[in-house]
């Protein structure tokens, strides 16, 4: 009964309507918003829109051959275009604030097509008449239960570590789930002010299979009585100061220690409250509301237990606004589920829980938008992440500091899936290093991302020449960008498990935030026309050498380009301070020649592939990220090179290379989420070699990755403190070739150059 | 028990063979008591079970157990002559000495059953000591005991034959608080000197060992409350409730109209749910007698509902808190399913006057502020029940078990518990399920622990 829970009238704030929100962070792009939902609760609203985002972007253009002199000898064209991307908005927000919220988006709300507001939960009822009046919408209501199922289905397949087991007294409190691709089926827990238990089978199946009217409104109520404590968070204070046993009855207060036989521990609650049916004895506050705490939520736990076992479901996740990230409950009901399962099952819990009805209610709104058949990511830019929910901290901090809790979901240019190789798609973690659990790491990552910031909003302004107002931009993003590496010190489960991916990616999310879509594109347009300059030059020596100075050679020219990522902090620090520096001395650390990583490192590489006969296929960047080349661009190279070198024209011609795009816009590589046409021509071609290139996607991400077919993963490390910790030198060479067990045979290959 | 002064006032015994010889009491204790095989010891109170003095022979009438044979083993120094005769007593079964405890300590409640023997000849009741007669005497002749013990008189059960003795079964109950004063008095009155053996289950069987041993020089005989509840709870089914059937149900449970207690029989009692509501709540499969499992329990049990109440309304006592719960109204305090949808929650096949959250309505003040204690008492009291009935019914399921008994002494005078178990297990199971009660709710483990004492002879 979990939607019961969420009406409320006691929580009866005044509308505050003197607060000013500040719409560049919240609200954000409602000029353009189209589709609204929103889900009202006991205390908290959450509101839902769709809009769209217009970015910069750098687009790459060939040149035609035949204006080619006018161009210089620019081998192709940057432009920024405007581009339109989808993009959803959730916020939360507390109910107080409600009218104030609606005043601001009839302010500025431009788009005037829409006629209709999705509503769910407790509240739409109650404030249904404000709605229509204030926005002019009509409220249709949508099922509470369908609501949160159809929420949870879309953040479990499009938010990586959505879910979390939750261990108070771990390195780590929170331990994210890897994505199983398979999300069904499983079990899902909303304590809200009842409990509801519904068991979800597929997008469209599920059922709610029991519930108990012992829930967050029980505690709430009966703990209100008890304690004269008024507010659901106080409560929740007081109990993680108690102590249960004064209270309950223990096993050990009615055997004088353990029961052995049934190996009932003398701790173990025989009987809640079972001491407190007495007059003449006064109970703390703290200590009674520690005991209802218990009482409900082991009450709870053993019910979502009984039902998991019935049906086989070995997958429970817990929801409501009882759960809501208070540690303390989540503690509890761990607990319980731990105690009653014996450990079978674990109790799981949801980064965006507090969305899942408003995203189902807006789901519904856009059905015929048919936003199933997309591929969703979340904005590190523009959400809030996990709050600290630290028990400690004062509930009215915590209410503020919650004030205004955003989610920002991008819709994905292509659709997402596995790498068809991966071994075992649900064990399969990308991320080498869980910063979340390193604490040593962290802090190394955390100050080097913060040293390199200087560097890169000079970068983002030197890529804007002719914008005056880049510099005001870029400081923004170097606010923005400092304040979430501030959060991640504080709070490093903020957005899943803490990794260099992330980082990378947040920065990149914040870069495209203010519009500096690529600020390495000239740089890479600029190395690009002088490597292509040297592409034969390059080759030409290569096949003077003996075969088997020549395989080492490509392999040296590979990692030698790979030498040349701006991202990484030795090299980058190099490079700033010489501008002269880059090839010779690439070479120099690798001692022989080489050229930039794609054209003079990867490209004779495929070449040579290419001549034995194998078919390569060659998968980059959808989109940019620092120095990394993007398929847009290597298109247009293997172009001009396919122009020159007749190995490359005939692969191209006939079909064995093909340039596809990875689907990702990261420096590093989730083999979990690539492109859908990759995955199927990885799939056609029956790939069994798969190559795996540069720091960013063979390091700090794959290292571990297990294939299912041969696998090669190579890159030099730029980072010294990273090749202290693999107990090598600074640009010492990772080679690792690993062949699963019985897989001889390569016709072709996938390779992926960073 | 303050009355229980009263109960053993008289030291020494009469006898064909006491030992009474005052001063050396504290040494010698002489009281003489009924052996196990119907002749008479004197015992010494230091040492409990080992110095019995065998003394007289079998001149009681009821002695069809007793074996001539035992005179003839019965010489010797007394001490060797009594070891010998526990040796043979164990191999061939015999009676044990009255008087017939069993007793169960549980978290709240001490159960106590005594077996009041009807067929005492007068041989015997010449023989009988003189504590004996004043414990059969109190408990016989009061239902009350102290400010805090009562016997349920209304389930005693008449005429039993027990072990080839006649008598009745007094079912005795007091707060486990008062254990302390019940084990001092079992020393004022020297207890221990009766030499019987004093069968006690539940938890307070471990708790209060040492305090019996220490304070009364009691040993107590420990046994497993959850085999003593499946003993104890199919033999008062099997001899049934002075002619009537032991167990009933609930005729039309989906309708309190026509809602009717119907007595039943445990024919072919297997399997079973077993359901003991106590303070907490433990949940049994149980297959045959010796065969069982504890599948789950919950804290959420009758100590919850008293502890609640008290905090809640200020009330001291079950009875209290049940009185007032009888007068309440729980949808005062509840919230339905109809409160927040207006009507059932189709969807989800919910009817509107389910409950959607316990206590629901307690997180508005101004509702806080209008609702009366017997509003809270009832909704305390429909909370726990519905969710031992919620867990009951998911492990009935689990279980595959159709049948299921509740038992315990929070279903003692609870008529809307028994009720609104009898109509969650009908309503929620399609009426798959039968929720069962027993007229001696909360007993069987007690009977339990004196059918063990009685076992070696136990006639089926």
């Amino acid at each position: 009964m979990a939607e019961c829970g969420r009406v409320d009238s006691n929580t009866s704030h005044t509308m505050d309507k003197s607060i000013t929100l500040p719409p560049d962070e919240i609200f954000r792009n409602l000029e353009n918003a189209k589709r609204f939902a929103i889900d009202i609760g006991g205390s908290l609203t959450k509101l839902a829109y769709y809009s769209t985002v217009q970015h910069k972007v750098a687009k790459v253009r060939s040149f035609d051959h035949t204006a080619k002199a006018a161009a210089g000898d620019k081998l192709y064209e940057i432009s920024m275009q405007e581009e339109v991307t989808a993009r959803l908005h959730f916020i939360k927000f507390e109910n107080a604030y409600i009218e104030t919220c609606l005043d601001f988006i009839k302010d500025h709300l431009v788009n005037t097509e829409t006629k209709v507001i999705k509503a769910t939960g407790g509240g739409a009822h109650k404030f249904k008449e404000l709605i229509e009046r204030k926005l002019g919408l009509k409220v249709d209501k949508e099922d509470e239960m369908t609501c949160l199922i159809k929420g949870c289905n879309f953040v479990l397949k499009n938010i990586p570590h959505e879910a979390f087991v939750y261990a108070k007294h771990a390195d780590s409190e929170f331990r994210f789930q890897t994505t199983n691709p398979d999300i069904f089926p499983y079990l899902l827990v909303n304590i809200g002010s009842g409990v509801s238990i519904v068991k979800v089978e597929s997008e469209d199946k599920f059922e709610r299979i029991g519930g108990s009217s012992i829930g967050g409104g029980t505690f709430w109520g009966l703990g209100a009585l008890l304690t004269k404590t008024k507010r659901f968070d106080e409560l929740l204070q007081l109990a993680s100061k108690g102590q249960h046993a004064s209270v309950d009855m223990l096993v050990k207060d009615i055997y004088g220690g353990s029961y052995g036989y049934l190996g009932l521990t003398g701790d173990l609650i025989a009987s809640s409250f079972g001491k407190s049916a007495t007059a003449d004895k006064d109970f703390s506050k703290e200590d009674m509301a520690k005991s209802l705490l218990h009482m409900i939520s082991n009450d709870i736990g053993q019910l979502a237990c009984l039902y998991a076992k019935l049906h086989n479901l070995s997958r429970v996740y817990f929801g409501g606004f009882f759960i809501r990230g208070h540690p303390v409950t989540m503690h509890t009901i761990t607990y319980s589920i731990n105690f009653f399962t014996k450990g079978e099952v674990q109790a799981l819990f949801l980064r965006h829980e507090g969305y899942l009805g408003t995203i189902g209610a807006f789901l519904k709104g856009a059905e015929e938008d048919n936003p199933n058949q997309y591929s969703w990511g979340e904005n590190y830019a523009g959400s809030s992440g996990l709050m600290s929910v630290s028990p400690d901290m004062n509930p009215m901090q915590r209410a503020r500091s919650g004030t205004f809790d955003m989610l920002e979901m991008d819709r994905l240019e292509r659709q997402l899936v596995n790498l068809p190789l991966l071994q075992d798609p649900s064990s399969y973690i990308p991320d080498t290093v869980d910063l979340t659990e390193d604490a040593l790491a962290r802090e190394y990552w955390l100050y080097c991302f913060e040293e390199a910031l200087d560097g890169v909003v000079k970068r983002a302004v030197a890529s804007q020449p002719d914008m005056p107002e880049a510099a005001l931009r870029a400081e923004k993003f170097r606010q923005k960008y400092r304040h979430k590496l501030q959060t991640l010190r504080q709070q490093p489960f903020a957005y899943g498990s803490l990794t260099v991916r992330s980082l990378l990616d947040t920065r990149e999310h914040c870069l495209n935030e203010f519009n500096f879509p690529d600020p390495y594109s000239k740089i890479k347009q600029r190395e690009n026309d002088i490597a292509l300059k040297y592409y034969q030059k390059a080759v030409k020596s290569l096949d003077e050498l003996s075969w088997e100075e020549k395989q080492f050679a490509l392999v040296q020219g590979v990692l030698a380009g790979n030498v040349f990522d701006w991202g990484a902090k030795a090299v980058s620090d190099v490079l700033e301070s010489d501008p002269e520096f880059g090839f010779e001395e690439a070479k120099r650390q690798l001692e022989d020649n080489s050229g930039v990583d794609i054209i003079l490192g990867v490209m004779p590489f495929v070449r040579e592939l290419l001549s034995r006969g194998t078919e390569v296929v060659l998968a980059s960047n959808s989109g940019p990220a620092l120095n990394d080349v993007t398929n847009g661009e290597l298109q247009i190279l293997t172009e001009r090179i396919a122009a020159m070198d007749p190995v490359i024209e005939a692969g191209l011609r006939e079909d064995r290379l093909l340039l596809v795009q990875s689907g990702s816009s990261s420096p590093c590589l989730d083999l979990s989420r690539l492109d859908k046409v990759l995955a199927m021509v990885v799939r056609e071609r029956q790939t069994d070699l798969v190559i795996i290139e540069g720091m960013g996607r063979a390091i700090h991400t794959n290292y571990y990755a297990m294939l299912s077919c041969e696998s090669l993963k190579m890159a030099v490390i730029k980072n010294s403190w990273l090749a202290d910790r693999l107990g090598g030198k600074l640009f010492s060479v990772v080679f690792k070739y690993e062949v699963p067990a019985g897989k001889p045979n390569k016709d072709c290959g996938a390779f992926s150059p960073s | 028990m303050d009355k229980a002064k009263s109960m053993v006032d008289k030291k020494g015994a009469s006898g064909p063979f006491h030992v009474n010889n005052g001063q050396s009491q504290k040494v010698f204790h002489s009281h003489v008591m009924v052996a196990t095989n119907g002749s008479c010891c004197s015992s010494s109170s230091n040492a409990f079970g080992s110095s019995t003095v065998p003394s007289g022979s079998g001149t009681f009438e009821n002695m069809h157990h007793l074996h001539r044979g035992d005179d003839a083993e019965c010489s010797g120094s007394p001490a060797k002559r009594c070891r010998l005769r526990r040796r043979t007593e164990s191999v061939r079964k015999h009676r044990p000495p009255f008087p017939w405890f069993g007793m169960d300590i549980g978290g709240t409640l001490v159960k106590l059953v005594y077996f009041e023997p009807v067929d005492i000849t007068a041989e015997e009741e010449q023989e009988e000591v003189e504590n004996l007669k004043s414990i059969r005497r109190y408990l016989t002749s009061n239902v009350a005991y102290g400010k805090t013990g009562v016997r349920d008189v209304h389930l005693e059960l008449r005429n039993l034959t027990m072990c080839g003795r006649t008598g009745n079964l007094h079912f005795i109950r007091f707060p486990t608080q008062a254990m302390p004063r019940f084990i001092q008095m079992g020393r004022d009155k020297n207890f221990s000197s009766l030499h019987t053996t004093l069968c006690a289950t539940g938890g307070g069987a471990y708790k209060f060992e040492n305090e019996f041993r220490m304070m009364a020089d009691l040993e107590l005989l420990k046994l497993d409350e959850l085999d003593c509840l499946i003993r104890g709870l199919l033999f008062v089914d099997r001899v049934g409730f002075n002619g009537h059937p032991e167990c009933y149900y609930f005729q039309n449970p989906s309708d309190t109209q026509s809602c009717v207690k119907k007595p039943c029989t445990l024919d072919n009692p297997f399997p079973m749910l077993l359901v003991n509501i106590g303070s907490g709540v433990s949940i049994l499969a149980v297959y045959s007698e010796n065969n069982y499992k504890r599948v789950t329990g919950t804290s959420l049990g009758g100590g919850t509902f008293l502890g609640l109440c008290c905090l809640l309304t200020g009330c001291e006592t079950f009875e209290e808190a049940l009185e007032m719960a009888s007068k309440g109204d729980s949808t005062n305090v509840d919230k339905l399913v109809k409160d927040i949808y207006g009507g059932d929650y189709e969807r989800f096949g919910l009817q509107g006057s389910a409950v959607a959250s316990s206590f629901g309505h307690m997180m508005s003040k101004e509702k806080r502020d209008s609702i009366s204690k017997e509003d809270l008492a009832r909704a305390t009291l429909v909370t726990i029940t519905n969710n031992i009935g919620s867990i009951a019914r998911m492990c009935a399921v689990n279980e595959k078990i159709e049948r299921v008994v509740f038992v315990g002494n929070f279903l003692r005078i609870n008529t809307v518990s028994t009720k609104l178990l009898a109509y969650a297990m009908d309503y929620w199971s399609k009426g798959q399920l039968r929720a069962l009660f027993l007229e001696h709710e909360g007993y069987f483990g007690a009977v339990g622990a004196l059918m063990e004492l009685l076992k070696t002879t136990e006639d089926p």
